[in-house]
Protein backbone atom coordinates (compact mmCIF):
# COMPACT_ATOMS: atom_id res chain seq x y z
CA UNK A 1 0.00 0.00 0.00
CA UNK A 2 2.68 2.43 1.06
CA UNK A 3 4.75 1.34 -1.88
CA UNK A 4 1.93 2.11 -4.24
CA UNK A 5 1.37 5.52 -2.65
CA UNK A 6 5.06 6.35 -3.02
CA UNK A 7 4.98 5.14 -6.60
CA UNK A 8 1.98 7.31 -7.44
CA UNK A 9 3.56 10.31 -5.71
CA UNK A 10 6.83 9.81 -7.56
CA UNK A 11 5.02 9.58 -10.90
CA UNK A 12 3.10 12.75 -10.14
CA UNK A 13 6.42 14.47 -9.42
CA UNK A 14 8.05 13.05 -12.57
CA UNK A 15 5.18 14.07 -14.84
CA UNK A 16 4.93 17.47 -13.15
CA UNK A 17 8.65 18.00 -13.70
CA UNK A 18 8.28 16.98 -17.33
CA UNK A 19 5.42 19.46 -17.71
CA UNK A 20 7.54 22.27 -16.29
CA UNK A 21 10.44 21.34 -18.59
CA UNK A 22 8.07 21.43 -21.54
CA UNK A 23 6.60 24.81 -20.59
CA UNK A 24 10.12 26.13 -20.10
CA UNK A 25 11.13 24.93 -23.57
CA UNK A 26 8.01 26.43 -25.16
CA UNK A 27 8.67 29.66 -23.28
CA UNK A 28 12.22 29.90 -24.64
CA UNK A 29 10.83 29.62 -28.16
CA UNK A 30 7.79 31.87 -27.78
CA UNK A 31 8.69 34.63 -25.34
CA UNK A 32 9.47 38.01 -26.91
CA UNK A 33 12.82 39.04 -25.43
CA UNK A 34 15.93 37.79 -23.68
CA UNK A 35 14.80 38.48 -20.10
CA UNK A 36 11.43 36.78 -20.37
CA UNK A 37 13.12 33.81 -22.06
CA UNK A 38 15.50 33.59 -19.13
CA UNK A 39 12.47 33.58 -16.88
CA UNK A 40 11.18 30.55 -18.77
CA UNK A 41 14.54 28.80 -18.67
CA UNK A 42 14.94 29.18 -14.93
CA UNK A 43 11.76 27.15 -14.45
CA UNK A 44 13.45 24.21 -16.21
CA UNK A 45 16.42 24.31 -13.89
CA UNK A 46 14.65 24.62 -10.59
CA UNK A 47 11.12 23.23 -10.71
CA UNK A 48 11.48 20.97 -13.76
CA UNK A 49 14.73 19.23 -12.91
CA UNK A 50 14.00 19.49 -9.18
CA UNK A 51 10.69 17.67 -9.39
CA UNK A 52 12.13 15.01 -11.70
CA UNK A 53 14.97 14.46 -9.23
CA UNK A 54 12.55 14.26 -6.27
CA UNK A 55 10.44 11.74 -8.18
CA UNK A 56 13.52 9.66 -8.95
CA UNK A 57 14.54 9.84 -5.27
CA UNK A 58 11.20 8.33 -4.31
CA UNK A 59 11.76 5.59 -6.88
CA UNK A 60 15.24 4.95 -5.50
CA UNK A 61 14.15 4.57 -1.88
CA UNK A 62 16.71 4.56 0.92
CA UNK A 63 19.76 3.71 -1.21
CA UNK A 64 23.04 5.23 -2.28
CA UNK A 65 21.33 6.29 -5.52
CA UNK A 66 19.06 8.61 -3.54
CA UNK A 67 22.06 10.17 -1.80
CA UNK A 68 23.68 10.84 -5.16
CA UNK A 69 20.42 12.29 -6.50
CA UNK A 70 20.27 14.54 -3.44
CA UNK A 71 23.77 15.80 -4.20
CA UNK A 72 22.75 16.51 -7.80
CA UNK A 73 19.65 18.30 -6.46
CA UNK A 74 21.84 20.39 -4.15
CA UNK A 75 24.08 21.26 -7.09
CA UNK A 76 21.12 22.18 -9.32
CA UNK A 77 19.52 24.35 -6.63
CA UNK A 78 22.65 26.44 -6.40
CA UNK A 79 23.97 26.42 -9.96
CA UNK A 80 20.73 26.93 -11.92
CA UNK A 81 19.55 30.23 -10.45
CA UNK A 82 23.13 31.50 -10.29
CA UNK A 83 23.68 30.81 -13.98
CA UNK A 84 20.45 32.59 -14.90
CA UNK A 85 21.39 35.49 -12.62
CA UNK A 86 24.81 35.73 -14.26
CA UNK A 87 23.25 35.70 -17.72
CA UNK A 88 20.73 38.40 -16.84
CA UNK A 89 23.41 40.56 -15.27
CA UNK A 90 25.74 40.11 -18.23
CA UNK A 91 22.92 41.12 -20.59
CA UNK A 92 22.11 44.17 -18.49
CA UNK A 93 25.73 45.27 -18.23
CA UNK A 94 26.23 44.92 -21.98
CA UNK A 95 23.26 47.24 -22.49
CA UNK A 96 20.39 45.01 -23.54
CA UNK A 97 17.04 46.56 -22.64
CA UNK A 98 13.87 44.57 -22.08
CA UNK A 99 11.29 44.75 -24.88
CA UNK A 100 8.08 46.49 -23.85
CA UNK A 101 4.72 46.19 -25.59
CA UNK A 102 5.97 44.58 -28.76
CA UNK A 103 4.53 41.09 -29.09
CA UNK A 104 5.60 40.81 -32.74
CA UNK A 105 9.28 41.02 -31.89
CA UNK A 106 10.78 37.53 -32.01
CA UNK B 1 12.48 2.03 -27.35
CA UNK B 2 16.25 1.65 -27.44
CA UNK B 3 16.21 2.50 -31.16
CA UNK B 4 14.01 5.53 -30.55
CA UNK B 5 16.52 6.96 -28.07
CA UNK B 6 19.37 6.26 -30.49
CA UNK B 7 17.56 7.86 -33.42
CA UNK B 8 16.55 10.96 -31.43
CA UNK B 9 20.10 11.45 -30.11
CA UNK B 10 21.71 10.91 -33.51
CA UNK B 11 19.16 13.23 -35.12
CA UNK B 12 19.91 15.95 -32.56
CA UNK B 13 23.65 15.42 -33.20
CA UNK B 14 23.08 15.93 -36.92
CA UNK B 15 20.95 19.05 -36.42
CA UNK B 16 23.61 20.49 -34.09
CA UNK B 17 26.30 19.68 -36.66
CA UNK B 18 24.43 21.52 -39.42
CA UNK B 19 23.77 24.45 -37.12
CA UNK B 20 27.51 24.66 -36.34
CA UNK B 21 28.32 24.77 -40.06
CA UNK B 22 25.66 27.39 -40.85
CA UNK B 23 26.31 29.80 -37.95
CA UNK B 24 28.67 32.73 -38.32
CA UNK B 25 28.69 33.84 -34.68
CA UNK B 26 31.60 32.02 -33.10
CA UNK B 27 30.16 32.38 -29.59
CA UNK B 28 27.03 30.53 -30.69
CA UNK B 29 29.18 27.91 -32.43
CA UNK B 30 31.13 27.41 -29.20
CA UNK B 31 27.91 26.80 -27.29
CA UNK B 32 26.66 24.43 -30.00
CA UNK B 33 29.96 22.51 -29.86
CA UNK B 34 29.40 22.06 -26.16
CA UNK B 35 25.86 20.81 -26.81
CA UNK B 36 27.23 18.45 -29.48
CA UNK B 37 29.63 16.98 -26.92
CA UNK B 38 26.81 16.58 -24.42
CA UNK B 39 24.75 14.63 -26.97
CA UNK B 40 27.79 12.47 -27.72
CA UNK B 41 28.18 11.81 -24.01
CA UNK B 42 24.52 10.76 -23.81
CA UNK B 43 25.06 8.43 -26.77
CA UNK B 44 28.02 6.87 -24.97
CA UNK B 45 25.81 6.33 -21.91
CA UNK B 46 23.24 4.61 -24.13
CA UNK B 47 26.04 2.41 -25.48
CA UNK B 48 27.04 1.54 -21.86
CA UNK B 49 30.42 3.28 -22.19
CA UNK B 50 30.07 5.35 -19.03
CA UNK B 51 33.82 6.00 -18.66
CA UNK B 52 33.98 7.53 -22.12
CA UNK B 53 30.75 9.44 -21.47
CA UNK B 54 32.23 10.97 -18.33
CA UNK B 55 35.36 11.97 -20.26
CA UNK B 56 33.34 13.43 -23.12
CA UNK B 57 31.10 15.39 -20.74
CA UNK B 58 34.03 16.73 -18.69
CA UNK B 59 36.41 17.50 -21.56
CA UNK B 60 34.16 18.04 -24.58
CA UNK B 61 31.28 19.88 -22.94
CA UNK B 62 33.27 21.39 -20.07
CA UNK B 63 36.89 22.35 -20.55
CA UNK B 64 36.91 22.61 -24.37
CA UNK B 65 34.06 25.12 -24.21
CA UNK B 66 36.00 27.27 -21.76
CA UNK B 67 39.17 27.08 -23.88
CA UNK B 68 37.19 27.88 -27.05
CA UNK B 69 35.55 30.84 -25.32
CA UNK B 70 38.98 32.05 -24.23
CA UNK B 71 40.15 31.74 -27.85
CA UNK B 72 37.10 33.63 -29.15
CA UNK B 73 37.77 36.35 -26.59
CA UNK B 74 41.36 36.58 -27.92
CA UNK B 75 40.44 36.64 -31.59
CA UNK B 76 37.13 37.66 -33.13
CA UNK B 77 33.48 36.93 -32.48
CA UNK B 78 32.32 36.47 -36.07
CA UNK B 79 33.51 34.15 -38.79
CA UNK B 80 34.50 35.90 -42.01
CA UNK B 81 32.21 35.23 -44.96
CA UNK B 82 34.24 33.27 -47.52
CA UNK B 83 34.64 35.02 -50.88
CA UNK B 84 34.46 31.87 -52.98
CA UNK B 85 31.73 29.38 -53.81
CA UNK B 86 31.83 26.25 -51.67
CA UNK B 87 30.86 23.80 -54.43
CA UNK B 88 34.24 22.10 -54.76
CA UNK B 89 34.69 21.57 -50.99
CA UNK B 90 31.12 20.23 -50.86
CA UNK B 91 31.94 17.78 -53.64
CA UNK B 92 35.10 16.61 -51.88
CA UNK B 93 33.27 16.17 -48.57
CA UNK B 94 30.38 14.31 -50.20
CA UNK B 95 32.73 11.95 -52.04
CA UNK B 96 34.78 11.30 -48.91
CA UNK B 97 31.64 10.70 -46.89
CA UNK B 98 30.27 8.31 -49.52
CA UNK B 99 33.57 6.41 -49.56
CA UNK B 100 33.55 6.15 -45.76
CA UNK B 101 29.96 4.89 -45.73
CA UNK B 102 30.90 2.38 -48.43
CA UNK B 103 33.75 1.27 -46.17
CA UNK B 104 31.39 0.60 -43.26
CA UNK B 105 29.50 -1.97 -45.37
CA UNK B 106 32.31 -4.44 -44.76
CA UNK B 107 32.37 -3.81 -41.04
CA UNK B 108 30.80 -6.34 -38.66
CA UNK B 109 27.34 -5.43 -37.36
CA UNK B 110 27.05 -3.52 -34.11
CA UNK B 111 27.18 -5.93 -31.18
CA UNK B 112 28.30 -8.87 -33.32
CA UNK B 113 30.08 -11.27 -30.92
CA UNK B 114 32.24 -12.59 -33.79
CA UNK B 115 33.67 -9.15 -34.63
CA UNK B 116 37.47 -9.11 -34.54
CA UNK B 117 37.57 -6.60 -31.67
CA UNK B 118 35.59 -8.96 -29.48
CA UNK B 119 37.73 -12.01 -30.27
CA UNK B 120 41.29 -10.73 -29.97
CA UNK B 121 42.35 -9.79 -26.43
CA UNK B 122 39.09 -8.42 -25.02
CA UNK B 123 37.77 -11.77 -23.69
CA UNK B 124 41.07 -12.37 -21.89
CA UNK B 125 40.89 -8.97 -20.21
CA UNK B 126 37.30 -9.50 -19.13
CA UNK B 127 37.91 -13.03 -17.84
CA UNK B 128 41.23 -12.41 -16.11
CA UNK B 129 40.50 -9.05 -14.51
CA UNK B 130 38.78 -10.43 -11.36
CA UNK B 131 41.70 -12.73 -10.47
CA UNK B 132 44.66 -10.79 -11.85
CA UNK B 133 43.77 -7.19 -11.06
CA UNK B 134 40.78 -7.54 -8.75
CA UNK B 135 38.97 -4.29 -9.64
CA UNK B 136 35.31 -4.32 -10.68
CA UNK B 137 35.75 -1.71 -13.44
CA UNK B 138 37.34 -3.54 -16.36
CA UNK B 139 37.92 -0.25 -18.20
CA UNK B 140 40.25 0.85 -15.41
CA UNK B 141 42.09 -2.47 -15.36
CA UNK B 142 42.65 -2.35 -19.14
CA UNK B 143 43.60 1.32 -19.19
CA UNK B 144 45.82 1.40 -16.13
CA UNK B 145 47.20 -2.12 -15.92
CA UNK B 146 47.05 -4.20 -19.11
CA UNK B 147 47.58 -1.17 -21.32
CA UNK B 148 49.58 0.85 -18.82
CA UNK B 149 52.29 1.53 -21.38
CA UNK B 150 49.79 3.13 -23.80
CA UNK B 151 48.36 5.27 -21.03
CA UNK B 152 51.86 6.44 -20.12
CA UNK B 153 52.19 7.51 -23.75
CA UNK B 154 48.89 9.40 -23.57
CA UNK B 155 49.93 11.22 -20.41
CA UNK B 156 53.20 12.16 -22.09
CA UNK B 157 51.23 13.56 -25.04
CA UNK B 158 49.16 15.72 -22.66
CA UNK B 159 52.33 16.85 -20.89
CA UNK B 160 53.86 17.77 -24.26
CA UNK B 161 50.75 19.79 -25.11
CA UNK B 162 51.16 21.72 -21.89
CA UNK B 163 54.85 22.32 -22.57
CA UNK B 164 53.96 23.46 -26.10
CA UNK B 165 51.45 26.02 -24.85
CA UNK B 166 53.93 27.23 -22.23
CA UNK B 167 56.63 27.62 -24.89
CA UNK B 168 54.35 29.38 -27.42
CA UNK B 169 52.15 31.54 -25.18
CA UNK B 170 53.67 31.52 -21.72
CA UNK B 171 51.73 32.62 -18.67
CA UNK B 172 51.70 36.31 -17.84
CA UNK B 173 51.57 36.99 -14.15
CA UNK B 174 48.88 39.34 -12.94
CA UNK B 175 48.67 41.51 -9.87
CA UNK B 176 46.50 40.36 -7.04
CA UNK B 177 43.15 42.13 -7.20
CA UNK B 178 41.94 43.29 -3.82
CA UNK B 179 38.65 45.02 -4.53
CA UNK B 180 37.71 45.36 -8.18
CA UNK B 181 35.64 48.41 -9.06
CA UNK B 182 32.51 46.46 -9.91
CA UNK B 183 32.78 44.13 -6.98
CA UNK B 184 29.07 44.20 -6.25
CA UNK B 185 28.24 42.86 -9.69
CA UNK B 186 29.86 39.51 -9.06
CA UNK B 187 28.91 39.08 -5.44
CA UNK B 188 26.29 36.36 -6.00
CA UNK B 189 28.61 34.49 -8.35
CA UNK B 190 31.44 34.68 -5.84
CA UNK B 191 29.42 33.37 -2.94
CA UNK B 192 28.08 30.46 -4.98
CA UNK B 193 31.50 29.76 -6.48
CA UNK B 194 32.97 29.59 -2.98
CA UNK B 195 30.21 27.19 -2.02
CA UNK B 196 30.74 24.93 -5.03
CA UNK B 197 34.55 25.11 -5.20
CA UNK B 198 35.28 22.60 -2.39
CA UNK B 199 32.55 20.29 -3.65
CA UNK B 200 34.01 20.26 -7.16
CA UNK B 201 37.44 19.35 -5.78
CA UNK B 202 35.88 16.69 -3.56
CA UNK B 203 34.01 15.23 -6.53
CA UNK B 204 37.26 15.19 -8.54
CA UNK B 205 38.94 13.20 -5.76
CA UNK B 206 35.95 10.85 -5.65
CA UNK B 207 36.18 10.27 -9.40
CA UNK B 208 39.92 9.68 -9.06
CA UNK B 209 39.86 7.21 -6.19
CA UNK B 210 36.58 5.56 -7.11
CA UNK B 211 37.78 4.84 -10.65
CA UNK B 212 38.52 1.22 -9.72
CA UNK B 213 34.89 0.60 -8.81
CA UNK B 214 32.83 2.92 -10.96
CA UNK B 215 33.25 5.08 -14.02
CA UNK B 216 36.08 7.55 -13.72
CA UNK B 217 39.81 7.73 -13.33
CA UNK B 218 42.74 10.06 -13.59
CA UNK B 219 41.82 11.81 -16.83
CA UNK B 220 38.28 12.77 -15.81
CA UNK B 221 39.35 13.64 -12.26
CA UNK B 222 42.12 15.91 -13.51
CA UNK B 223 39.71 17.80 -15.76
CA UNK B 224 37.12 18.22 -12.98
CA UNK B 225 39.84 19.36 -10.59
CA UNK B 226 41.00 21.97 -13.10
CA UNK B 227 37.39 23.14 -13.64
CA UNK B 228 37.19 24.08 -9.98
CA UNK B 229 40.15 26.42 -10.34
CA UNK B 230 38.81 27.79 -13.64
CA UNK B 231 35.57 28.65 -11.83
CA UNK B 232 37.63 30.41 -9.16
CA UNK B 233 39.58 32.32 -11.81
CA UNK B 234 36.37 33.38 -13.57
CA UNK B 235 34.71 34.72 -10.44
CA UNK B 236 37.66 35.99 -8.41
CA UNK B 237 39.93 37.29 -11.13
CA UNK B 238 42.92 35.75 -12.85
CA UNK B 239 45.42 37.49 -10.58
CA UNK B 240 43.93 35.90 -7.48
CA UNK B 241 43.76 32.48 -9.11
CA UNK B 242 47.43 32.75 -9.99
CA UNK B 243 48.14 33.32 -6.28
CA UNK B 244 46.09 30.30 -5.27
CA UNK B 245 47.88 28.01 -7.72
CA UNK B 246 51.00 29.70 -9.16
CA UNK B 247 51.83 28.90 -12.81
CA UNK B 248 55.39 27.97 -11.81
CA UNK B 249 53.96 25.32 -9.50
CA UNK B 250 51.71 24.08 -12.32
CA UNK B 251 54.76 23.46 -14.52
CA UNK B 252 56.34 21.42 -11.74
CA UNK B 253 53.10 19.51 -11.12
CA UNK B 254 52.63 18.68 -14.81
CA UNK B 255 56.08 17.09 -14.86
CA UNK B 256 55.60 15.47 -11.45
CA UNK B 257 52.54 13.53 -12.60
CA UNK B 258 54.32 11.96 -15.57
CA UNK B 259 57.36 11.27 -13.41
CA UNK B 260 55.20 9.59 -10.76
CA UNK B 261 53.72 7.34 -13.47
CA UNK B 262 57.14 6.46 -14.89
CA UNK B 263 58.58 6.01 -11.39
CA UNK B 264 55.94 3.38 -10.62
CA UNK B 265 57.09 1.55 -13.75
CA UNK B 266 60.75 1.77 -12.80
CA UNK B 267 59.95 0.73 -9.22
CA UNK B 268 58.47 -2.43 -10.69
CA UNK B 269 61.73 -3.05 -12.53
CA UNK B 270 63.80 -2.42 -9.38
CA UNK B 271 61.70 -4.93 -7.46
CA UNK B 272 62.43 -7.59 -10.06
CA UNK B 273 59.47 -7.28 -12.41
CA UNK B 274 59.01 -5.74 -15.82
CA UNK B 275 58.40 -2.05 -16.58
CA UNK B 276 54.95 -1.13 -15.22
CA UNK B 277 54.45 -4.59 -13.68
CA UNK B 278 52.44 -3.86 -10.54
CA UNK B 279 52.37 -7.41 -9.19
CA UNK B 280 55.72 -6.95 -7.45
CA UNK B 281 54.78 -3.67 -5.74
CA UNK B 282 53.14 -5.33 -2.72
CA UNK B 283 53.28 -8.69 -0.98
CA UNK B 284 50.56 -10.29 -3.08
CA UNK B 285 49.92 -9.53 -6.77
CA UNK B 286 46.36 -8.23 -6.41
CA UNK B 287 47.15 -5.59 -3.78
CA UNK B 288 50.22 -4.71 -5.84
CA UNK B 289 47.91 -4.09 -8.79
CA UNK B 290 45.62 -1.94 -6.62
CA UNK B 291 48.54 0.15 -5.38
CA UNK B 292 50.00 0.53 -8.86
CA UNK B 293 46.68 1.57 -10.42
CA UNK B 294 46.02 4.07 -7.63
CA UNK B 295 49.48 5.62 -8.00
CA UNK B 296 49.43 5.92 -11.78
CA UNK B 297 45.86 7.28 -11.79
CA UNK B 298 47.01 9.92 -9.30
CA UNK B 299 49.91 10.76 -11.61
CA UNK B 300 47.56 11.04 -14.58
CA UNK B 301 45.19 13.25 -12.59
CA UNK B 302 47.96 15.62 -11.46
CA UNK B 303 49.36 16.01 -14.99
CA UNK B 304 45.96 16.51 -16.64
CA UNK B 305 44.80 19.08 -14.08
CA UNK B 306 48.10 21.00 -14.26
CA UNK B 307 48.25 20.99 -18.07
CA UNK B 308 44.65 22.16 -18.45
CA UNK B 309 45.28 25.01 -16.02
CA UNK B 310 48.50 25.91 -17.87
CA UNK B 311 46.58 26.06 -21.16
CA UNK B 312 43.77 28.07 -19.57
CA UNK B 313 46.12 30.54 -17.91
CA UNK B 314 48.19 30.74 -21.08
CA UNK B 315 45.14 31.62 -23.20
CA UNK B 316 43.41 33.94 -20.79
CA UNK B 317 46.41 35.88 -19.53
CA UNK B 318 47.22 36.95 -23.12
CA UNK B 319 44.20 39.20 -23.16
CA UNK B 320 44.87 42.78 -22.02
CA UNK B 321 41.61 42.86 -20.06
CA UNK B 322 42.25 39.53 -18.40
CA UNK B 323 39.85 36.65 -17.77
CA UNK B 324 37.19 39.17 -16.91
CA UNK B 325 36.78 42.88 -17.32
CA UNK B 326 37.31 43.56 -13.65
CA UNK B 327 41.02 42.77 -13.75
CA UNK B 328 42.63 46.23 -13.64
CA UNK B 329 46.14 45.32 -14.89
Amino acid sequence: MLDMLLDILSWILLLGGALFLLTGAIGVLRFPDFYSRLHAVSVCDTLGAGMVLLGLMLQGGLTLVTVKLMLIFYFMVFSGPTAVHALAEAAQVSGLDPVEDDPEDG
Amino acid sequence: MQYLVDIVLLGLLMITGFAIVRMRSLLAVTMLTSIYSLFSALLFVVLDAVDVALTEAAIGAGISTILLLATVALTTEYEKVPGHRSLLPLLVVTLTGAALIYGTLDMPHYGDPNAPVHRHVAPEYIEDTPEEVGVPNVVTSVLASYRGYDTLGEVTVIFTAGVGVLALLGVHLRKRTEQPHDYKMLVVLRVIAKLLFPLILLFALYVLFHGDYGPGGGFQAGVIFATGFVLYALTHGLGNAERVIPPALLGVLAAAGVLLYAAVGIEGMLLGGKFLEYNVLADDPVSGQHLGILLIETGVGITVAAVILIIYFGFVSRRPGGADAQDPS
